[in-house]
């Protein structure tokens, strides 16, 4: 019997498998089933948008935001947007701001119907992401009308957005919203109070507030971990001031806080706080100016700022540099994504391969958002 | 706590480290001596006034006389944020790692060390991130000259717009 033995196992997950959300690779340290650890190697979907903004000026650089995170471009752009006029100390007009607020809250319902449908089909129930996408796809319609893309948006300028609402649109957007809510209690009722799968997410990839806080986790993770920290609430920026909603948290009803099914639950109770948002956003809407009057040559004082956008993956930092001229010296986005993958490989520790797919998903990453 | 009074007490504190308190529109920074960070930045976290406990972000910049390293602190408990800063030779540019401050850290600095050379020294993995693994260069540096080509795959495309010229048949 002496010479029966086991050896650690090295797998490679991805950069093409159909769960880890884009091109994202793990090299997986496995002992039979249990992993070891998961190393992530990320940069697969680099394309130097921090490079690319330093040599196409500020106005130009706009469509090339939406390429950071193409789930939920409306919150790029608005990043970059406030990050320029924060510089130029530019005043966007109060209906740009709503115009602001009402596409990126359907962008954040769009994103978050994505993660939460995606979230059953990586651990096997493939039914709840139709369901998902084909409410996703209506909101793309709404959004569609609104600035002509589906994806990439490029509805944002600097000191405003491009368009305003199309006639009758906001009827139809609050004729959604009518359709959306019951929508989302037929959701639950399909697979977020179903058995196995509460069974799949409860105590996988348990992040305590201290850890969260320690890795920067932000957005839904922070807040699955039990943290009432939203930056919409706690550092309110453009209207979000004027609208009354909650900040829902984890709260450890299935198995201990901060795991899997605590970051999800946060997403769909989020969801019906953006439907609130919304109403409220669609009713108090003033007249006036969509766009503030900002020069085609665009030249900012030399200085830098940092701003923060409550994006649908959490707070989104934007660190800009001018230097007087009119590209930008230079810019650095740090995303959600990027600090969720730098506690994978700890988090890894001791769990099942099958928990790792559950793991990336209920943290939400987006592959462009991480590489940039 | 407003920025100018966090930085009174990190400049009480520290004295000398201290290089330069910039009151700078609309973000206010401090200077710190790269010797010192490590020392600076545990107290910044530890400190009970201060509670920085959040490295929110950290990012590198390259002003062609030097590199800066730029950390932006939060405080979730205290609500208030902080903006440090070291200022490093280019030619060698070398800080310690705050990684076993924030552990968020960990990954900021291997992309800053990946796209700009900052070699932050103690870091526990770093290698590089977002580039290939034999990328030559840092390609944020000002001075960065893009390769044309990278294992036979050409960095350049010509451009995918045919103009029509009506003379030419």
């Amino acid at each position: 019997m002496s010479t029966l033995r086991t050896e650690e196992m090295t797998l490679n997950m991805g950069p093409q498998h159909p769960s880890t959300h884009g091109v994202l690779r793990f090299i997986v340290r496995a002992d039979g089933e249990v992993m070891r650890e998961a190393i992530p190697d990320v940069g697969y979907l680099h394309r130097s948008i921090e490079k690319i903004a330093e040599k196409v000026g500020y106005h130009g650089f706009m469509p090339y935001t939406d390429r950071v995170d193409y789930v939920c471009a409306m919150f790029t752009n608005q990043g970059w947007g406030m990050a320029s006029e924060k510089l130029a100390n530019i005043q966007v007009p109060k209906r740009g701001e709503y115009c602001r607020a009402i596409a990126t809250e359907f962008n954040r319902l769009a994103s978050h119907l994505l993660s939460v449908g995606t979230m059953g089909m990586d651990i096997g129930a493939m039914t709840p992401f139709t369901h998902a996408i084909r409410e996703r796809e209506m909101i793309n319609d709404l959004i569609e009308e609104l600035c002509g893309a589906r994806l990439t948006f490029n509805y944002m300028r600097i000191g405003g957005v491009a368009w305003d609402l199309p006639p009758g649109w906001r009827e139809k957007a609050l004729a959604y919203l009518d359709h959306f809510e019951p929508i989302l209690d037929e959701y639950n009722a399909l697979i977020s109070y179903n058995k196995i799968y509460i069974e799949r997410l409860a105590n996988v990839g348990i992040i305590s507030a201290d850890e969260a806080v320690n890795y920067n986790l932000v957005g839904p993770n922070l807040r699955g971990s039990g943290i009432k920290w939203d930056i919409r609430k706690d550092l309110p920026y453009s209207v979000y001031s004027e609208f009354d909603f909650d900040v829902p948290v984890g709260k450890g009803e299935w198995g201990k806080l901060g795991d899997a099914m605590d970051r999800y639950m946060v997403r769909i109770r989020e969801l019906k706080e953006s439907v609130k948002i919304l109403r409220q956003a669609l009713k108090q809407i003033p007249a006036g100016p969509v766009l503030a009057k900002v020069p085609r040559n665009f030249k900012p004082p030399a200085g830098e700022c940092q701003i923060r956008v409550e994006s649908a993956r959490g707070d989104m930092g934007w660190y800009a540099v001018s230097d007087g001229t009119g590209y930008p010296w230079r810019v650095h986005v740090r995303t959600g994504s990027f600090a969720a993958m730098g506690i994978i490989q700890k988090l890894s520790q001791g769990l099942m391969i099958a928990d790792l797919v559950t793991l990336i998903a209920s943290l939400d990453v987006i592959a462009p958002e991480i590489d940039r | 706590m407003e920025a100018a009074r966090i930085y009174q007490r990190i400049k009480d504190r520290f004295g000398e480290h201290v290089l330069e308190i910039s009151d700078h529109q609309p973000d206010p920074f401090i200077v710190i001596d790269p010797a010192s960070i490590e020392e600076v930045g545990s107290f910044m976290r530890s400190d009970p006034e201060l509670a920085l406990d959040c490295l929110s972000n950290e990012s590198g910049v390259d002003y062609k006389d030097r590199i800066e390293v730029v950390y932006h602190l939060f405080s979730y408990s205290k609500r208030h944020g902080a903006v440090l800063k070291v200022k490093l030779p280019r030619e060698n540019p070398t800080v310690a790692t705050l990684e076993n401050i924030w552990k968020s850290a960990n990954w900021m600095e291997r992309e800053i060390f990946d796209l700009l050379g900052v070699i932050f020294e103690g870091h526990s993995d770093l290698r590089r991130i977002l580039m290939p693994e034999d990328w030559p260069g840092f390609p944020l540096r000002k001075d960065f000259v893009e390769p044309t080509e990278y294992h036979g795959i050409s960095t350049v495309r010509e451009s995918p717009i045919i103009r029509l010229d009506p003379k030419k048949k």
